[in-house]
C-alpha cells in the first residue's frame, strides 16, 4: 500500500464511520440526536480551532454567531415565509458581516483585544435579543419550519443528522485547504510573530480578519442549522457561557488540528450529558456541575497537554505523506537584478531620535548593485536601529532612504518587501511546527495571487506547486535539500539561520539585508555561510549586513560602513578600515 | 429627567464606579505583574458579599468550606508535580498555609459565627476567609503556566471563572443577598438624600488607591512588583522570586475584591454569579485605560458607571449593551492610534 494511500485510510473509515451511524440497527434517537449536535458544535469548534490554534488569536463570542445565524434564518422564514434552505445566504452574510465590524475593530490590535471584544459582544448579544420585541425577548421564536427535501420534511434526528454531518465534511475539507495554501501559511504564520510575516509581505491584519470572519461564517453555518433542526430559537444557548464551552472543545480537542475541533466537540457533548444526567442523581442536589467540571478541564488541559487531545491520537495514525515537489513547475516571474556598480540602496542624513537619546546621527551611505557591504560596529553602536529604519520596522525622525532612487523610509515592513528588499532576523523567526519547506515558502507571498476562495477549492494548485517548488529551489541553492520536510523547529540554529536566507531569496529580492546572519555559528557553519553569501554575490544579489565577526565581515564584503554612538567615522574598503586610526580607538581604546 | 433626577443617577453612577475602578485597578496589578487577564475577580467581590450576608444571619459561609477544598487541593496537586523535590519548609509552608490555616479559620467561623459578632469581625473574617483565595487560585492555575502566552492564561482565566461560577452555586445556592451597609443612615446634600455608605465607598476607593500607589512607589516589595511587570527574566536575574510576586498580587486582588464585596453587598442585591457582570464592567475601564494606567483605569471606571446608571434611566432593557458596546468606539480609536505592528508572544 502507498503511503499516500495509507494516509487517507484513516479519513475514508472515519466518513464510513459516521455515515452508517444512523442506519446501524438499535442505535437509539437519542444517541442520533446527540451526534447531530456534536456536528454542530463541531462546525464552531473547528473555525475557533483555526483561530485560536493556527491564528493565534481567540473568541469568547462564537456562540453569539451562531445566534446570529440562527436568528437571521428564523425571522426570515418566519415572518417573510422563506424556506430554510434560501435564508443560508443571508444568514452567512450577516454573521460575516458582524464578524467583519468587530474584526476590523480589533484587528490590528495586540492579541488580547479581539478576545476582550468578543466577550463584549457576546454578553451584548445576548441582552439585545433578549430585549428585542420583534425577537421574541428571552422567549425567543419558535415553530420554525424544518428542512425539507421534494416535499418530505427533515424532522426526525436520522433525517437532519445528514446535512448536519455533510456540512461538517465540508467545513473539514475546505479549512483543512485553507490551511494547506499560500494564505492558510500567511496565517499559521502569524504565531511566529507578525514582524516576520509583514516582512514579506504578509498583510497580517488582513490575515487576522479572513480566519475571523471565517470561523465566525463557520458558526453562522451551524447557527441555521441549528434553528431548523431545534425549530425554536431563543438568545440562552448563546451566551457567553456557551461561547466558553466551543472554546473548551477547541483547547480540548486540539487546537492547532482542524479534526481535533470535531473531537474536542464529540467530547464536551458527550461529556455535558453525562454530567448534567449523572452528577445531580450522585451528589443529590441541582446545579451547574458541568460548569466546574469544564473549568478545571480546560485549566488542566493548558497545563498538561497544551496542543490538546488529538495529537496523542495522531501519533497512532500513519505519518501523513510529504507534500510532492513537482520541479517542472514553470518557475515564478523573476526581478531584473540591478546594474552592477549601479547606486541601489542610499541612505541620507538617517536620524533617529528616541526621546534626548539619539540612537542614529545623520547618517549616509550608499550600497552599489552586486557589493555585499557590511555594517559594523560595537555594542550599542545603533546598527540595529539603522537595520530598523531600512526595514520599515521604525520610522526615522529625519532624513531619507532612497531604493533605486525611490524613498523607503517610513515605508511599512510589507511595501519595502514589495520592492524587492528581503531581510532575515537576528533572533530566527521561523515558525517552529511548520515543515522547512512551508517556511520558506512564505517568502514567495507576494509572487503569487491566489486567495481565500480558490486555495479553500483548490483552483490554487498550479500556483501552490510553483510556489513549493521555488521553496524547494532555493533550499536547495543554500544547502538544506535535504531538511524539507522536517519542522523549523528541529533544525540547528546555524540551519535555521540558513532557512532564514533561503525564505528571504523566495521573495527574488534585488538586495538582501541580514541582521548578524553569524551570530550564534560554529567555524565550519560561518565557512559555508561566507561560501553561500559569496555565491549569491556572483548571481547579482546586492547584500548588506549587520555583523559583530570582524573576521567574517573583512573576508567578506567589499565595501564597511562604520558606525560608533549611531555616528558614522568611517567607511570604506576591509583594507582601509583595518588600517583606520578612529576605527581602531573605537574598538580597541584610544592610544593614551 | 430633570435635575434632581439626573443628580440622583449621577450620585448611583459614581457609587457603582468606585466599585468598577477597585475591580479595574485590580486586573491592571495583576496583569502587570503576572499577564494574567483575571476574568475571575469579580467572583472575589459576589463571595465577600454573600460570607458578609452568611456571618450575618449567624451561618457558616460557603466561603469557609470553599478555602479548605482549595488547600487541599493545592497542597495535593503540589506534592503530585514536585514530588521528591519538596524541601521540608516547603511541606512545613504547605501544612501551615494550606491545610492548618483553613481548617483554623473553619473551626473559628464554626465557633464564633452563631454569636453574631457584628459588622467588624464580619469584615474581618470575610478578609480573612478571601485573601488567602488569591494566591491559592494563582498556584493551582496560574503558577504551571507562568511561561505561556498572554492568549493561554486568558483562556485558563476563563477557565478558572468557569468553574468558580459553578462552585459559587454550590456553596452558596442561588438565592440572592444583601448586607447591612456598614455605615447607616443617610445625610441631605441639596436636593440629594446622599447614603453614608455611599460615602464611605468613595472613601475606601480612594485610599485603596492611595495605598496602591504607596505600595508600588514606597516599598520594595511594591517595587520588586513592579519590576517583575517589566521583565520577568530581569527580575529573576536580579534575585526576585518571580513566583512569590505572582502570589502577592493575586493575594492583593483577593483583598480589593474583598474589599469591594464588603462595601457592594449593602448597595444592591448579590447572586452567587453577579461576580462576573460587575468584574466585566471593571474590565471595560481596564481596556479602556489600555491595561496599564492605574489613574486612567479609575477614570474610565467613573465614566462606566455614570454611562450605566443613565442608559438605566433612559433604556433600562439595553443598559448592558451600551455599557458593553462602549468598548468599540474605544477600540477603535486605539487601533486608529496603534502604530505599526508590535511583535507579539511567540507560540505557545
Amino acid at each position: 500500500m502507498s503511503a499516500r494511500l495509507k494516509s487517507w485510510l484513516p479519513r475514508v473509515v472515519a466518513i464510513l464511520a459516521i455515515a452508517i451511524f444512523p442506519l446501524i440497527p438499535g442505535v437509539p434517537e437519542f444517541w442520533v440526536t446527540l451526534a447531530g449536535y456534536i456536528g454542530l458544535s463541531s462546525l464552531v469548534a473547528i473555525g475557533l480551532v483555526l483561530l485560536t490554534g493556527v491564528g493565534g488569536m481567540t473568541s469568547f463570542g462564537q456562540a453569539a454567531f451562531v445566534g446570529f445565524g440562527a436568528y437571521t434564518s428564523a425571522v426570515l422564514t418566519t415572518k417573510f415565509g422563506l424556506s430554510p434552505w434560501a435564508t443560508l445566504p443571508f444568514a452567512l452574510l450577516s454573521t460575516g458581516l458582524m464578524a467583519l465590524l468587530i474584526g476590523v475593530v480589533t484587528a490590528k490590535l495586540s492579541g488580547h483585544y479581539l478576545p476582550l471584544g468578543t466577550i463584549a459582544w457576546g454578553i451584548s448579544f445576548f441582552y439585545m435579543f433578549g430585549n428585542i420585541e420583534a425577537l421574541g425577548r428571552y422567549d425567543g421564536i419558535s415553530g420554525l419550519p424544518a428542512f425539507s427535501i421534494g416535499g418530505t420534511s427533515l424532522i426526525s434526528a436520522r433525517a437532519v443528522f445528514y446535512p448536519i454531518w455533510i456540512s461538517v465534511l465540508i467545513a473539514v475539507v475546505l479549512s483543512e485547504n485553507l490551511l494547506d495554501s499560500r494564505m492558510g501559511r500567511a496565517v499559521r504564520a502569524l504565531r511566529g510573530g507578525s514582524v516576520a510575516a509583514e516582512s514579506f509581505g504578509v498583510d497580517t491584519a488582513r490575515a487576522k480578519l479572513v480566519i475571523f470572519v471565517y470561523a465566525a461564517l463557520l458558526a453562522g453555518l451551524a447557527g441555521w442549522l441549528y434553528a431548523h433542526v431545534q425549530r425554536s430559537v431563543s438568545p440562552s444557548p448563546f451566551g457567553i457561557n456557551a461561547g466558553i464551552e466551543y472554546l473548551l472543545m477547541a483547547v480540548l480537542g486540539g487546537s492547532g488540528y482542524v479534526v481535533g475541533g470535531v473531537l474536542g466537540a464529540t467530547i464536551v457533548t458527550v461529556l455535558k450529558d453525562q454530567l448534567q444526567n449523572i452528577l445531580p442523581k450522585l451528589i443529590g442536589t441541582g446545579g451547574n456541575f458541568e460548569s466546574i467540571v469544564f473549568g478545571i478541564l480546560m485549566v488542566a488541559v493548558l497545563q498538561l497537554a497544551r496542543q490538546g487531545l488529538w495529537p496523542f491520537i495522531l501519533a497512532l495514525l500513519p505519518r501523513p505523506a510529504d507534500k510532492t515537489i513537482n520541479a517542472s513547475a514553470p518557475a515564478l516571474s523573476h526581478r531584473q537584478a540591478p546594474d552592477r556598480g549601479a547606486p541601489l540602496l542610499s541612505v541620507d542624513k538617517a536620524r533617529k531620535e528616541f526621546g534626548g537619546l539619539v540612537a542614529v546621527n545623520d547618517v549616509s551611505f550608499t550600497v552599489k548593485g552586486g557589493e555585499i557591504v557590511g555594517l559594523i560596529g560595537p555594542n550599542g553602536a545603533g546598527k540595529s536601529t539603522l537595520f530598523n529604519l531600512l526595514t520599515g520596522v521604525l520610522g526615522a525622525t529625519s532624513g531619507e532612504v532612497r531604493y533605486r532612487g525611490e524613498r523607503i523610509d517610513g515605508m511599512p515592513a510589507r511595501d519595502i518587501a514589495k520592492q524587492g528588499i528581503a531581510r532575515t532576523f537576528q533572533h530566527v523567526k521561523l515558525v517552529a511546527s511548520m515543515s522547512v519547506l512551508e517556511n520558506v515558502a512564505i517568502g514567495a507571498h507576494l509572487r503569487t495571487r491566489p486567495g481565500v476562495v480558490s486555495s479553500m477549492l483548490r483552483l490554487d494548485r498550479g500556483e501552490e506547486a510553483r510556489m513549493l517548488a521555488e521553496a524547494a529551489r532555493q533550499l536547495q541553492r543554500v544547502g538544506l535539500g535535504e531538511h524539507l520536510h522536517k519542522p523549523a523547529g528541529s533544525l540547528a540554529l546555524g540551519q535555521q539561520r540558513i532557512a532564514e536566507i533561503a525564505r528571504a531569496l523566495c521573495l527574488d529580492p534585488a538586495l538582501l539585508l541580514l541582521d548578524e546572519p553569524a551570530a550564534g555559528l560554529r567555524f565550519n557553519e560561518k565557512q559555508q555561510l561566507a561560501g553561500l553569501l559569496s555565491r549569491l554575490r556572483a548571481d547579482g544579489m546586492t547584500i548588506l549586513l549587520v555583523e559583530h565577526d570582524m573576521d567574517f565581515v573583512m573576508r567578506l564584503t567589499d565595501h564597511i560602513v562604520v558606525l560608533v554612538f549611531g555616528t558614522k567615522i568611517a567607511e570604506g574598503t576591509p583594507a582601509a578600515i583595518a588600517t583606520n586610526p578612529q576605527v581602531l580607538e573605537a574598538y580597541l581604546g584610544g592610544v593614551e | 429627567m430633570n435635575g434632581t433626577i439626573a443628580l440622583f443617577l449621577a450620585q448611583d453612577g459614581i457609587i457603582n464606579g468606585a466599585i468598577y475602578a477597585l475591580v479595574g485597578v485590580t486586573l491592571v496589578l495583576v496583569f502587570a505583574v503576572t499577564r494574567v487577564i483575571f476574568v475571575p475577580q469579580g467572583e472575589f467581590i459576589a463571595w465577600a458579599a454573600l460570607t458578609v450576608a452568611a456571618l450575618e444571619a449567624g451561618t457558616v459561609p460557603g466561603t469557609a468550606w470553599l478555602l479548605l477544598v482549595l488547600g487541599i487541593a493545592t497542597a495535593a496537586l503540589e506534592v503530585v508535580r514536585e514530588g521528591r523535590r519538596l524541601t521540608i519548609r516547603r511541606v512545613a509552608t504547605m501544612l501551615g498555609f494550606d491545610l492548618a490555616l483553613p481548617a483554623g479559620l473553619l473551626l473559628a467561623v464554626i465557633w464564633l459565627a452563631p454569636l453574631k459578632l457584628g459588622l467588624a469581625f464580619n469584615a474581618a473574617m470575610t478578609l480573612a476567609l478571601l485573601i488567602p483565595m488569591g494566591p491559592l487560585l494563582y498556584r493551582l492555575a496560574f503558577q504551571p503556566l507562568a511561561d505561556a502566552s498572554v492568549l493561554v492564561l486568558l483562556i485558563a482565566s476563563i477557565g478558572v471563572h468557569f468553574a468558580l461560577v459553578g462552585l459559587g452555586l454550590v456553596f452558596f445556592g442561588a438565592e440572592g443577598v444583601r448586607t447591612t451597609p456598614l455605615l447607616s443612615g443617610t445625610f441631605p446634600a441639596g436636593p440629594l438624600v446622599v447614603k453614608w455608605q455611599s460615602i464611605g465607598v468613595l472613601v475606601v476607593t480612594v485610599l485603596v488607591l492611595i495605598g496602591l500607589y504607596a505600595f508600588f512607589e514606597r516599598t520594595m516589595m511594591g517595587k520588586a512588583l513592579r519590576a517583575t511587570a517589566v521583565n520577568r527574566l530581569g527580575a529573576r536575574l536580579v534575585g526576585i522570586p518571580v513566583a512569590s510576586t505572582g502570589r502577592i498580587a493575586f493575594a492583593l486582588a483577593a483583598a480589593i475584591g474583598a474589599v469591594s464585596g464588603i462595601l457592594i453587598g449593602s448597595l444592591t442585591t448579590i447572586y452567587y454569579d453577579s461576580g462576573f457582570l460587575i468584574g466585566l464592567k471593571g474590565f471595560v475601564a481596564a481596556i479602556i485605560a489600555g491595561l496599564h494606567s492605574y489613574p486612567l483605569t479609575a477614570l474610565a471606571a467613573l465614566l462606566v458607571g455614570l454611562l450605566e446608571s443613565y442608559s438605566a434611566f433612559f433604556a433600562s432593557a439595553f443598559k448592558e449593551v451600551i455599557v458593553f458596546s462602549i468598548i468599540l468606539p474605544v477600540l477603535i480609536w486605539r487601533s486608529l492610534a496603534s502604530g505599526p505592528h508590535h511583535d507579539e508572544d511567540e507560540e505557545a
